[in-house]
């Protein structure tokens, strides 16, 4: 208790360090907002509800960590390639399974995912080895008020990274004609079909499309924090909870969302302790479920 | 085919496996615990329809309330957990079985009362915000016990051994699972044949339909969790005392070994059957430790690939593949219940 | 990165390359002599497994070739059987159960990790079965009176308990007090990082120094971010970090990011972390504590001196060390097999009982240090050591008795 009373005097003893936390948490914010979008893409169009969006994120580190160390590409290049190679891992996971659980209950999606997810971070586990794997980009760092605000201009690449992605996704959802296609078949799969829209290879599309997103944002994140082959599932969790706050088919609001639990959990980060950090993610979920649920229940409706 | 007869046979075998394979009474209790937690699983999973991802929740949580009952019998619980078990055999064997005994009792009883409380505010999320929530739930319990130091914090718990001999222990823990496993079976059979049973089934089949016609949802599920999460968390109360030392992310809110995989044995048995989680687990745990021995590093690479394969390509499990090709074995059940039957049979001309 | 098909291929190549070396293992003419372990191939201690894994394959090796175990003027070759217990607990205690019924193992090595071995610990004393580890070194182990575990590591809280002997001793030096030294300590959250945090306590309370930060870093560890810019508030004299590989990995990289200014960062895991390596000048002037080092002077019959076995298992075909240094983890791993095979030879004999009662009265100087353990069961003749990183090489500081340079302080 006293800790965390002196570490909420810490914010007010020092104001600039508040600061400093936003913009972590924004920087983070931004990567947490590209899997969470590929979720909402993935559960808004086809329902499926994949757990292994973080097993994605960290597979798309080690692509680019082991073109990198292996092969000596320029850490920035492992992006589009971890978007790349993981747009193939995707399109073969959806071809193996993903395409034979769209129509089946809701469950059955979460859990086979779940089984792809375990799968993938065990094969990451023997191919790669449990060490923790990071790039380094040789940029120093921004710092301003005596070194309390800090910007590492490494950090500071990904999130414009991610930002820039995440616009060109938007773009593309609403120019092009596959994006048309997409939000077609979102709103009604048969619709769509009957209009002579190709739904399964929308779906196919869509998947990958999915994959790849989380494997730039985890070329990103193996710029900028540490990967290991079993820190998937604290991405996935944070994806959930983003796009289950948001609401299905609101993007503003998975972005709005996306930075909101990068700011929290940065901000209980300093107040309980890094260790209470997936606590904090899971129980933000909670949160959310329990006061969407009571809207619900005010207008005698449940959350489905 | 004589049915008590068959059950009989059954209830022998159950009784003299660890006599006839003393060497693996380990395992088979641990088969045991399988059984039970996916027997449980499957109340509200299979037959409620509710998809709960969160049920380790009750095991870690029984795990916890029962050794911090047994040690507070004895000492004072922060100074034994803060010197993290020391002079730990000081424990004669009646406190020993009256800890067990009581702690394990006020484990279940902790575990009904929390799924009353959680269903309260859970209840209201469907599929998989359900599975989500209670996952989350699961979680965030692991986390936030392994912050707490006053019940050992990371640290995890020790608890006394086995005050007898070595292989009075082993039996010891094997009938006391083996029991639980029985009762909870034939609780089940008489549930499901009861009013109760039929309720349940329809909340899974139409919720709305079940309101409609004057069933009180909420109560029949918070009833039917609440009995699941009081055998869970008797099952974890002697896991706890079994394993001697737990710690809460690995061992006791284990949410991605034992978490998924009794969702992972009902599903391989057959949903909202009887048997099915009964037959699954069996079958989990001999590929389980097949795997284990043989597939060394590789096991969960195998593992994960079962989950995917059963998840995606034997949805409706063992029992519902007996069910299309042998329905007249059903026959009996499908005059009793009108409710399971059309549903699995629609989920399975879907599968195909 | 591969495709599913190649992926499952690979399965069954490296499934059948296990059986494979479970089969070549039996070539020589000696008899076999099976030991188990449990160790960790999956979960969050898989790199520091596969360390273990490694001393205890090269020592068995190195045995072999010496001519194996001499038991009453039989020869014996050590077989060990492996599980993998994915860093769990209950896993590794129904592992422990199963070698000893199922495989009939009379003998075991540790597991890696404190927390693996608390678990398994009650299981070997239960049957009675010698357990030498080399990977628990958590004081909880030996406050339980257990008479079959026998650990050659020192205790955790000596590890950076020295570091705080230094930090007093470099305020003395420029004329302040020790109590005005401010402590800051970030461990994970398990049993081993525990100890090591009441250790350290322990020690700073001694000096009546000041703990400013007392945090935990979680499971999935890769952003200490909110801890360090605590640092930069509080301005502590020593930063203590321990969370195995991961938190000093993720300590060396964030520390430099940030540009934290600390006088003195000490942490374990330097070496299994590879900070060198990954790192560079990053990793400069931090403070690593180690059981062993290549550049003591210890040394045996079986391996040579200290130096000698870390470059053979370097050269070892397929050595997983060929650019990196050798951790500790490795070496006592080694060193536990080692002292096995002294107790066999000396209680002539293959019963578990007088083999327990030989490894109580190990005395030995192995080139991991002097072995002999106290009635607990801990190793009680060798001290810890603290290493300095300076210019890209590991040079030992603290004690001052094996110290091979002088400590470089302030950090920055």
């Amino acid at each position: 208790m006293d800790q965390i009373l002196g570490n909420i005097s810490l914010l007010i003893q020092f104001p600039v360090v508040n600061i400093n936390i936003v913009l972590q948490g924004v920087l983070i914010g931004a990567i947490f907002v590209l899997a969470a979008y590929g979720l909402a893409l993935v559960w808004g169009v086809m329902n499926v509800k994949n757990l292994a969006q973080g097993d994605f994120v960290i597979a798309g580190g080690y692509a680019s960590w082991w073109f990198n160390t292996n092969l000596g590409l320029p850490a920035l290049l492992g992006i589009p390639l971890a978007f790349a190679i993981l747009w193939g891992i995707g399109w073969v996971i959806y071809k193996l399974v993903i395409r034979r659980v769209i129509e089946r209950d809701l469950f059955t999606s979460l859990l086979a995912t779940f089984g792809v997810g375990i799968v993938m971070a065990q094969s990451m586990n023997l191919l790669f080895s449990a060490d923790t794997q990071s790039l380094r980009l040789d940029y120093d760092s921004l710092d301003f008020f005596d070194n309390l605000v800090n910007l590492p201009i490494a950090k500071l690449v990904g999130a414009i990274t991610a930002v820039s992605l995440a616009i060109a996704v938007i773009v593309f959802m609403k120019r092009s004609r596959m994006g048309q296609a997409i939000r077609a078949t979102a709103q009604d799969a048969r619709a769509a079909r009957v209009m002579g829209i190709d739904t399964e290879k929308v779906y196919a599309f869509t998947f990958s499309l999915n994959a790849a997103i989380c494997g730039a944002a985890g070329a990103i994140i193996v710029l900028v924090w540490e990967i290991q082959p079993f820190f998937g599932m604290g991405y996935s969790i944070r994806s959930f909870v983003i796009v289950t706050a948001a609401g299905l088919g609101n993007l503003p609001g998975v972005i709005a969302a996306g930075f909101g639990i990068g700011i929290l959990e940065q901000f209980g980060a300093h107040i309980f302790g890094i260790s209470y950090q997936q606590a904090i993610a899971v129980l933000l979920l909670l949160m959310v479920l329990i006061y969407r649920l009571a809207q619900q229940r005010r207008n005698r409706q449940v959350l489905q | 085919m004589n049915k008590t007869l068959l059950y009989i046979a059954l209830l022998i075998i159950s009784i003299a496996l660890p006599f006839v394979f003393p060497n693996y009474t380990i395992s088979l209790t641990a088969m045991w615990l399988l059984i039970i937690v996916s027997l449980t699983w499957d109340m509200t999973g299979g037959q409620m329809g509710y998809n709960s991802l969160g049920n380790i929740f009750f095991y870690g949580t029984g795990m916890y309330v029962a050794a911090i009952t047994g040690i507070s019998m004895v000492y004072d619980v922060g100074q034994y957990t803060s010197a993290a078990g020391g002079g730990i055999n000081n424990f004669t064997a009646t406190q020993y079985f009256s800890g067990l005994g009581i702690g394990a009792v006020a484990a279940g009883i902790f575990c009904a009362i929390s799924a009353v409380i959680l269903g309260y505010l859970l209840f209201g999320l469907r599929g998989p915000y359900f599975a989500i929530g209670t996952l989350g739930v699961a979680i965030a319990a692991g986390e936030l016990v392994s912050n707490w130091e006053w019940v050992g914090g990371g640290q995890g718990v020790s608890l006394p051994v086995y005050p007898g001999d070595l292989d009075e222990g082993k039996f010891f823990f094997y009938y006391l699972f083996c029991t639980l496993g029985i009762a909870t079976f034939i609780f089940l059979k008489w549930l499901y044949s009861t009013r109760f049973g039929a309720a349940i089934n329809a909340i899974r089949d139409d919720e709305e339909k079940a309101e409609a016609m004057g069933i009180h949802t909420l109560r029949y599920k918070l009833v039917t969790w609440s009995i699941a999460a009081f055998i869970v968390g008797l099952a974890g109360a002697f896991s706890g005392y079994q394993l001697i030392q737990f710690e809460p992310l690995e061992t006791a809110y284990q949410t991605i070994n034992l978490g998924i995989f009794m969702v992972v044995c009902v599903l391989l048995g057959g949903k909202g059957t009887l048997w099915g989680p009964v037959i699954g687990a069996i079958l989990f745990h001999v590929l389980k430790e097949v795997t284990w021995t043989y597939f060394l590093g590789w096991q969960w690479v195998a593992l994960g690939a079962l989950i995917v394969v059963t998840v995606v390509y034997f949805q409706d499990g063992l029992m519902g593949w007996l069910k299309h090709v042998r329905p007249e074995w059903f026959g009996e059940r499908v005059e009793q219940k009108p409710g399971s039957k059309p549903s699995s049979a629609s989920q399975a001309e879907a599968a195909q | 990165m591969s495709v599913k098909p190649i992926a499952i291929a690979a399965a069954i190549a490296t499934m059948m390359s296990y059986s494979a070396a479970a089969n070549a293992a039996a070539h020589s003419k000696c008899a076999e002599l099976k030991i188990g372990s449990a160790i960790s191939l999956t979960g969050k201690y898989t790199t520091a497994g596969a360390h273990a894994k490694a001393g205890y394959d090269f020592a068995v090796k190195k045995i072999d070739e010496a001519g194996g175990v001499k038991i009453a003027g039989k020869c014996y070759n050590f077989k060990i059987i492996y599980y993998d217990d994915e860093s769990k607990g209950d896993r590794g205690a129904t592992l422990a159960e199963r070698l000893i019924n199922q495989d009939k193992v009379q003998y075991m090595l540790g597991p890696y990790s404190s927390g693996l071995t608390k678990a398994i610990a009650p299981i070997t004393e239960k049957y009675k079965i010698p357990m030498v580890e080399a990977e628990g070194a958590s004081r909880s182990l030996f406050n339980k009176g257990y008479k079959y575990l026998f650990a050659v590591l020192s205790t955790s809280e000596q590890y950076l308990a020295s570091a705080i002997t230094l930090a007093a001793e470099m305020a003395k030096k420029n004329g302040k007090d020790p109590s005005s030294v401010k402590v800051a300590i970030a461990v994970e959250n398990d049993p081993f990082s525990l100890d090591i945090r009441a250790g350290v306590k322990e020690d700073a309370a001694k000096f009546g120094m000041k703990v400013v930060i007392d945090e935990k870093l979680p499971r999935d560890l890769s952003d200490m971010a909110p801890i360090l810019n605590k640092v930069k508030l509080l301005k502590p004299d020593v930063l203590i970090v321990s969370g195995h590989s991961k938190g000093a990995a993720t300590a060396v990289r964030q520390v430099a990011e940030m540009k934290i200014k600390v006088p003195m960062l000490a942490m374990t895991h330097c070496e299994s972390a590879n900070v060198i390596g990954k790192f560079g000048k990053d990793a400069e002037k931090v403070l690593c504590s180690t059981q062993w080092s290549e550049t003591l002077s210890y040394k045996d019959e079986l391996f040579g001196s200290a130096s000698d076995y870390n470059k053979e298992i370097k050269a070892a075909p397929g050595s997983a060390y060929a650019n990196k240094s050798v951790p500790y983890q490795t070496a006592q791993a080694s060193a536990a097999v080692y002292v096995l095979k002294d107790a066999f030879e000396r209680s002539g004999s293959l019963d578990k009982d007088k083999l327990r009662d030989a490894l109580t009265k190990t005395n030995m100087k192995t080139f991991y240090g002097g072995i002999k353990f106290s009635a607990a069961g801990n190793n009680i003749a060798k001290p810890m050591v603290l290493r300095q990183i300076q210019n890209g090489k590991y040079v030992v500081v603290a004690p001052s008795a094996f110290a091979a340079g002088k400590l470089a302080w302030p950090r920055n």
